[in-house]
């Protein structure tokens, strides 16, 4: 306790050494003890910083070197199969990029793509959790069943529901679909954006009921209990007590998996290809088709910086929307 | 945790000085070289990985190190890399769209030096053109592929009909409407619908040719606006409807070849070396009721197949040109289809590259659809691909570079035209746009 | 004070769940029945469920074409190798963001998640050009530094949730008791934190082992993980799902054995939080 300087400082909030003490530190904290934190305040800081930093270093690096040198290539007309012939030519590449016909379409079908998941796999991932927390036999093995789609590749998954499942003559969907008389539907030509979506989801709900059975784990059963004693029926309870609680983990779903939809790409690239049309090309897939199948370096450097700077506005979006519950 | 990473940098400058050190240390017995070897997983490279002892035997101190990989990855792979001059394969296995476009960068070693046994006037003629320039062989090929028709025998029989040698479209689109029935799930013609550049394109793109349209006049202006390419497509498009199966839109060679092979297709156009899996009674149901035809045309002069090699080639400025030489030699030589047709059977050979295979009259017995597929081979022409005068090199695809993400576009127009969510002139028209677009942006366009 | 539950309600709890957790296992359980077809059983229609002639030669093949266990190995470097370097990083960043806020600590956690945002393919030359220069490419050191650098910001994420669980009292009072700094996260938190931790460890060895993008660009043969193992299987000429689903069988088998085993340390740790 002897390295916590100032101690008498903060006993005199009314002196002048006291109110630098409490305009400079307390107000940016928001403990419970305010005093004892106070006091801890001081060493914490500086420690704090010096933990924080190689994270923060090393990601800065990370970030900036790719960043500053896309946005450099962005700004040349650059074709990795013309190599020695680049020119430096401002913004026609992201002239070129946002007015594509098909970017429109892209944005669009970026934004129906995370929304259609985070609704599947968060009510799906909530419905799960309540049920995997119920007693029954087996759990463990249940579990891991629910788990387990979150372990295979993105490109396997996508194969195995084309070809296994969605194929219109030979696919199991068209089985069943023939054994009760109906017509089988064609999903990758009629619905692809909403095939794409289901195979995504199938994917994801693993995590999503990963982390809220966390969470539900984690309350208490005598609140449940004191809930029930007072008379309130399953439904009220779940809104009322086990919601509120989930909040943090479903608002920790909700920011990771929009990350990582936002990029989807292999399960397009198998199925569709972004077709037909370009019902279901995302802006990932734009961007691809710009680097590696035109090998058009500016263009798609282009491309990623305008993904980086829509997906940057999605996620302050988002953080509005439920950054709340991440606060004590 | 910076400790973390110095010590797997220390390990990487320990592993570096012992690799060093043996390697001084065998100096004086042989110096192992290791060959890494990017190329496509399709059957014939698959077989030639399992007969590497064989040039281990011939070649000792090469050591070869495979990187098989599906062919579009491939081709990204491959293309950043020699691009970046990344120097991480040794021998590239590369298409016939590819070699025009690098050759005349400089990217690869004209491979003169491939031995006295080799013959390069053995190669046919068609692939060799598209993979020379200037009279100089800049790949080597090891397998060849053109596209034909293949039919059910039983179901033409059962409709009265009988397939030419070399039939006409309208021949074949009747045909299909006779043999559909689609109560019982048989559906008279499958045809790649898939979007791709590789995929439906190349199909259409040879379709196309031999209705005479062409991907760009001598200014480079796209084409679509044009009737050739309205009468593709619309008989294309009219075609899948009445006799081609559902889903059409998605399906690429291989979801083709599992309708062919479970006897739902009555007739199938597509690549040569579909025909030695359609007609193995192993995979398939239909395996003895298949008959072999010419791609169609319509009376123009150019038929609707197509041209394709996968060759070896070797990035300029390679350090490893003697070994990489010997081993390209081996892998395209008489001797090696010999080894296979040894080792496998001669219905295995590689197809498609030298004539000598096709004169070989073992192969001809093993093989039925052999000289359909030879003759299918040498009436496509790269270099003139078209009736009407083109700029560019290619049967099913252009040559420049730009054609892969412009095929592709244009392909899931069509492959949208087929599923019937836009009309067949919505998607000339957006093709030609996108086409006009990417092409002025590229510096084609003045 | 366990509730009391009937069995009767036990059983049909048990039927549904085990009925719903067949159907989302169902792919792979296709995929598992696949391999072992031949490659004319596995396109027939209708789809044959248990009753073809199985066959090992899916397995034979794959063992005899391609060297799993050099890939494997790569995988099981790379998946740990990144996981833990990265958990290293982000404990002290976690702990200081959820045990000494500032103002820009969100920022700073929206930024670090931002760095996720481009997609990877629009950075793939510049990185690649820089793994060229440095001699990075085809090695497990450069895939292990990617693969770190991409988890980070996930690892700090999850670790600050997980932190912001545990009561700051506890660590207050170790510190009154005298602990320094070094001995509060050693001693107090990580024991504390160990479920946790462990979740996240979990997870992100298995984003890492299918994060099929850097591993496939960055690698030729030396280096080549699993993903790339599998990659040499999708072939777009030929019939290849049987091979494929046997490929694939052997590919997410050692993260689902590794799943099913720490489970029940994850579970057990989970609950933590309900116990008081």
């Amino acid at each position: 306790m002897s390295d916590i300087p100032h101690l008498w400082v903060a006993d005199c909030p009314n002196c002048i050494g006291g109110r630098f003490f409490q305009s400079c530190f307390l107000s940016r904290f928001r403990f419970r003890s305010d005093r004892w934190f106070a006091m801890a305040t001081f060493h914490t800081r500086s420690a704090a910083r010096f933990m924080i930093a190689p994270s923060v270093v090393l990601l800065f690096a990370w970030m900036i070197v790719p960043l500053a040198m896309t946005i450099y290539f962005s700004l040349l007309n650059y074709n990795l199969l013309n190599p020695g012939m680049e020119s430096f030519v401002g913004l026609l590449n992201y002239q070129y990029f946002l007015t594509d016909p098909a970017f429109f379409a892209a944005l669009i079908n970026t934004l129906v793509l995370v929304a259609g998941v985070l609704v599947i796999t968060v009510v799906g991932g909530i419905l799960f959790a309540l049920l995997l927390d119920q007693p029954i036999y087996g759990q463990g093995i249940v579990r891991i069943l629910v788990i387990a789609p979150f372990f295979v590749m993105p490109t396997v998954a996508a194969l195995v529901w084309k070809n296994m499942f969605m194929n219109p003559v030979n696919g199991l969907f068209a089985y069943m679909a023939k054994a009760v008389g109906l017509q089988p539907i064609d999903w990758l030509a009629t619905v692809p954006l909403f095939s794409v979506i289901l195979i995504v989801a199938w994917q994801w709900l693993p995590f999503a009921t990963l982390i809220m059975l966390t969470a539900l784990q984690s309350l208490d059963e005598e609140q449940k209990e004191a809930a029930e004693m007072d008379g309130a029926g399953a439904i009220s309870k779940f809104i009322y007590i086990i919601l509120p609680h989930m909040a943090r983990a479903i608002t920790v779903v909700i920011l990771i998996q929009t990350i990582f939809l936002l990029s989807v790409f292999a399960e397009i690239l198998v199925t569709t290809n972004g077709g037909p049309g370009t019902q279901s090309t995302n802006l990932t897939y734009l961007v691809y088709a710009q680097a590696l199948l035109q090998f058009d370096i500016g263009g798609a450097s282009a491309g990623g910086i305008v993904a980086v700077v829509l997906a940057n506005i999605v996620a302050i979006f988002l953080v509005r929307l439920v950054g709340k519950n991440l606060e004590a | 945790m910076l400790t973390l990473i110095f010590w797997e940098e220390d390990m990487t400058l320990r592993t570096l000085l012992l690799g060093a050190c043996s390697a001084m240390a065998f100096a004086g017995m042989a110096s192992a070289e290791t060959l890494t070897i990017a190329t496509v997983n399709n059957g014939d490279m698959i077989r030639m990985q399992k007969l590497t002892d064989d040039f281990k035997a011939k070649n000792p101190g090469i050591d070869l190190e495979w990187v098989t990989l599906e062919e579009n990855v491939l081709r990204q792979k491959v293309t950043t890399d020699i691009a970046t001059k990344g120097g991480q394969y040794d021998v590239l296995t590369i298409g016939t769209y590819e070699v025009p476009i690098w050759a005349k960068k400089g990217w690869l070693l004209p491979l003169d030096n491939l031995g006295a046994n080799y013959d390069v006037d053995d190669l046919l003629p068609a692939i060799r053109s598209g993979i020379s320039q200037d009279g100089k062989l800049y790949a080597a090929p090891f397998y060849g592929e053109s596209s034909m028709v293949m039919y059910r025998k039983d179901l033409f029989d059962a409709a009265g009909l009988k397939m030419p040698d070399a039939p006409t479209w309208d021949f074949i689109a009747d045909a299909a409407k006779k043999v559909t029935n689609k109560d019982k799930e048989i559906y008279g013609i499958c045809l790649r619908g898939k979007a791709g550049w590789g995929e439906n394109m190349a199909f259409l793109t040879a379709m196309s040719n031999s209705f005479g349209a062409r991907w760009f006049d001598e200014q480079w202006k796209p084409q679509f606006d044009q009737p050739e390419w309205k009468d593709t497509l619309t008989f294309y498009v009219n075609l899948m409807k009445e006799a081609g199966p559902p889903g059409a839109s998605s399906n690429g060679f291989n979801e083709n070849l599992a309708l062919f092979q479970t006897g739902k297709c009555g007739m199938w156009i597509d690549a040569t070396v579909a025909a030695s899996f359609v007609a193995d009674p192993k995979q398939s149901q239909v395996a003895d009721k298949v008959g072999f035809a010419l791609a169609p045309d319509k009376g123009l002069g150019k038929r609707g197949n197509w041209l394709w090699a996968w060759n070896l080639a070797i990035p300029a400025g390679s350090q490893k040109t003697e070994a990489a030489e010997k081993f390209i030699a081996w892998a395209t030589s008489k001797d090696y289809t010999n080894l296979v047709a040894e080792k496998e059977g001669w219905l295995n050979a590689p197809p498609g590259t030298r004539t000598s295979l096709y004169a070989n009259a073992d192969y001809q017995k093993a093989a039925s659809f052999a000289k359909m597929t030879l003759d299918s081979i040498n009436s496509a022409d790269p270099t003139k691909p078209t009736v009407k005068p083109v700029p560019y090199v290619g049967v099913q695809f252009v040559a420049i570079p730009e054609f892969q993400g412009i095929g592709t576009a244009v392909g899931q127009q069509f492959s949208a035209a087929l599923a019937g969510q836009i009309s067949v002139d919505q998607a000339l028209q957006s093709a030609q746009q996108l086409t006009t677009r990417e092409m002025t942006k590229a510096g084609y366009i003045k | 004070m366990a509730r009391k539950v009937t069995t009767q309600r036990k059983v049909i709890m048990t039927a549904i769940a085990w009925a719903l957790g067949i159907l989302i296992f169902f792919p792979i359980l296709w995929t598992f029945l696949t391999s072992f077809k031949s490659e004319a059983d596995a396109i027939a229609s209708p789809p044959q469920f248990l009753f073809f002639h199985w066959t090992t030669e899916n397995y034979s093949e794959v063992q005899s074409r391609s060297n799993y266990l050099s890939h494997f190995m790569n995988s099981v470097v790379i998946s740990f190798g990144s996981t833990l370097i990265g958990l290293i990083i982000a404990i002290p960043a976690a702990w200081a963001m959820a045990f000494a806020p500032t103002k820009r600590t969100k920022d700073v956690l929206m930024w670090m998640l931002s760095t996720k945002m481009m997609p990877p393919v629009g950075a793939l030359i510049p990185i690649y050009l820089m793994f060229r220069n440095s001699g990075l490419l085809d090695t497990r050191t450069g895939l292990v530094i990617v693969l770190t650098l991409i988890n980070l910001p996930i690892i700090v994420w999850m670790l600050y949730t997980y932190f912001k669980e545990i009561p700051g009292e506890i660590l207050e009072a170790a510190r009154m008791d005298g602990a320094s700094l070094v001995k509060e996260i050693v001693y107090v938190l990580t024991p504390m934190a160990v479920p946790g931790i462990a979740s996240t460890l979990l997870l992100n060895i298995i984003l890492a082992w299918n994060e099929a993008f850097w591993t496939l660009n960055l690698t030729a043969s030396k280096a080549a993980p699993l993903t790339a193992f599998i990659a040499s299987y999708s072939s777009p000429e030929g019939l290849f799902y049987a091979k494929l689903s046997a490929a694939s069988t052997m590919a997410i088998a050692p993260i689902l054995i590794l799943g099913w085993f720490s489970q029940k340390q994850l579970v057990r740790g989970l609950t933590f939080g309900a116990v008081k």
